[in-house]
């Protein structure tokens, strides 16, 4: 089991070369609808790494653990949905009593976050790309980030677009389309600088 | 009656398109878009499950508690989902290979909770299905355009069949994943030009 691969050339990877919303289009969503403020960006960017990271490895002893062993593969996406459910809901628990403060930043966020192609989309990649539990946690780390980097300096670009004179058509999601294929291609300058899809 | 299912059905194809007006579950399926085989068979996988789905939750409705309703809608998505997986697997091995996760995220494309949660929750079982399956067909027609046009200029084929003479250049580009975003940013800026101008 497992791709020979150094954890921190998956991370780099997953981060800049296939990015998970600009090469991936997973979590288009919330990328797109709450990509309008840089602060709210930045908060949600946050959130999805850490759950992504933590759901990674979560999902990752849930399925090599427990359902393979069991042999209910076939049940994954239904156990993946549902630890990911859990985890966010324990997450805000412990949040809203340890760290109020952490609350009203990332508290919002949280729900969108079960919902949000990106987290399931990272534990699907790496059952399929059969990661070990290092290479995983990497993974899901540098996905994150990608994520994050990505709707920050989307929101940024959103920002300033708004003074500007756009095609009355254009306003909104169609010319955030375009934004989001000119990051796209920017983007793809990094590919070949990590040797792995 | 029946011109309200009528309605229901039309609605959601143009007018309340769910990609170009309610910019809903782009998500999962764009990545597929580059070939249109892959694409059909991805709507055809999302009209199926959006539309049972919103039926079993129309069905259903009554006995969901408030609280805990979303995670019960995901619930039912996800069996339908796994149904899904299970019969591409065994009919058809080599597409279901090539869409890999992207059937598994069809339970986190917001098309689905947000028909659910609209429209499932304060209808019947009937025009629930028929709002879901319309709503599955207005995401895949943009899909397929989507795709049409990535393919054409891609590979030079439709449906893995060359269209273009040999001498064509392929556009690198339109395989790679910017391509999608222009695409659909195009969709979006042609068909909203009618209703710009009737303000």
């Amino acid at each position: 089991m497992g791709v020979p691969l150094n954890p921190f050339v998956i991370m780099v990877a997953a981060a800049l070369t296939s990015n998970m919303v600009l090469s991936n289009f997973l979590g288009m969503c919330s990328f797109i609808s709450v990509s309008k403020d840089i602060k709210t960006a930045n908060g949600l960017g946050m959130a999805v790494t850490f759950v992504l990271t933590l759901t990674s490895v979560l999902n990752y002893l849930v399925y090599y653990y427990i359902l393979v062993p069991l042999e209910l593969v076939y049940l994954r996406y239904i156990v993946f949905i549902i630890v990911i459910a859990a985890f966010v809901q324990f997450l805000e628990m412990v949040i809203d009593r340890f760290s109020p403060a952490l609350y009203i930043n990332l508290g919002i966020f949280l729900p969108l976050i079960t919902v949000n192609c990106a987290i399931l989309g990272g534990v699907l990649f790496m059952i399929i790309r059969e990661y070990s539990l290092i290479q995983s946690l990497f993974f899901g780390f540098g996905s994150g980030i990608g994520w994050w980097l990505a709707i920050v300096a989307l929101a940024a670009m959103r920002m300033r677009m708004r003074e500007k004179d756009i095609p009355p058509q254009l306003v909104g999601p169609g010319i955030t389309m375009i934004i989001i294929g000119i990051m796209a291609l920017a983007f793809l300058g990094f590919s070949g600088m990590v040797p792995v899809q | 009656m029946a011109d309200s299912k009528r309605e229901t059905f039309f609605a959601n194809i143009w007018k309340n398109n769910p990609v170009i007006v309610q910019i809903l579950g782009i998500c999962s399926a764009l990545a597929v878009t580059n070939n249109l085989t892959n694409t059909l068979i991805m709507g055809i996988g999302l009209i199926f499950t959006t539309g049972f789905s919103s039926l079993t939750i129309a069905a259903l409705r009554k006995y969901i508690p408030k609280n805990v309703r979303m995670m019960i809608q995901v619930l039912i998505i996800a069996t339908y989902v796994i149904i899904l997986d299970i019969v591409l697997k065994a009919y058809l091995p080599g597409i279901s290979k090539a869409l890999g996760p992207y059937v598994g995220l069809i339970i986190t494309n917001c098309i689905i909770m947000g028909r659910a949660e609209a429209y499932a929750q304060s209808h019947g079982p009937v025009l629930s299905f028929i709002d879901g399956v319309s709503a599955g067909i207005g995401y895949s027609l943009i899909l397929l355009a989507v795709a049409f046009v990535r393919e054409l200029l891609g590979f030079g084929s439709l449906f893995g069949l060359r269209v273009l003479p040999e001498g064509f250049t392929p556009w690198v580009i339109m395989i790679t994943a910017p391509s999608a975003f222009f695409i659909i940013g195009a969709i979006i800026w042609i068909a909203r030009t009618p209703f710009v101008k009737k303000k």
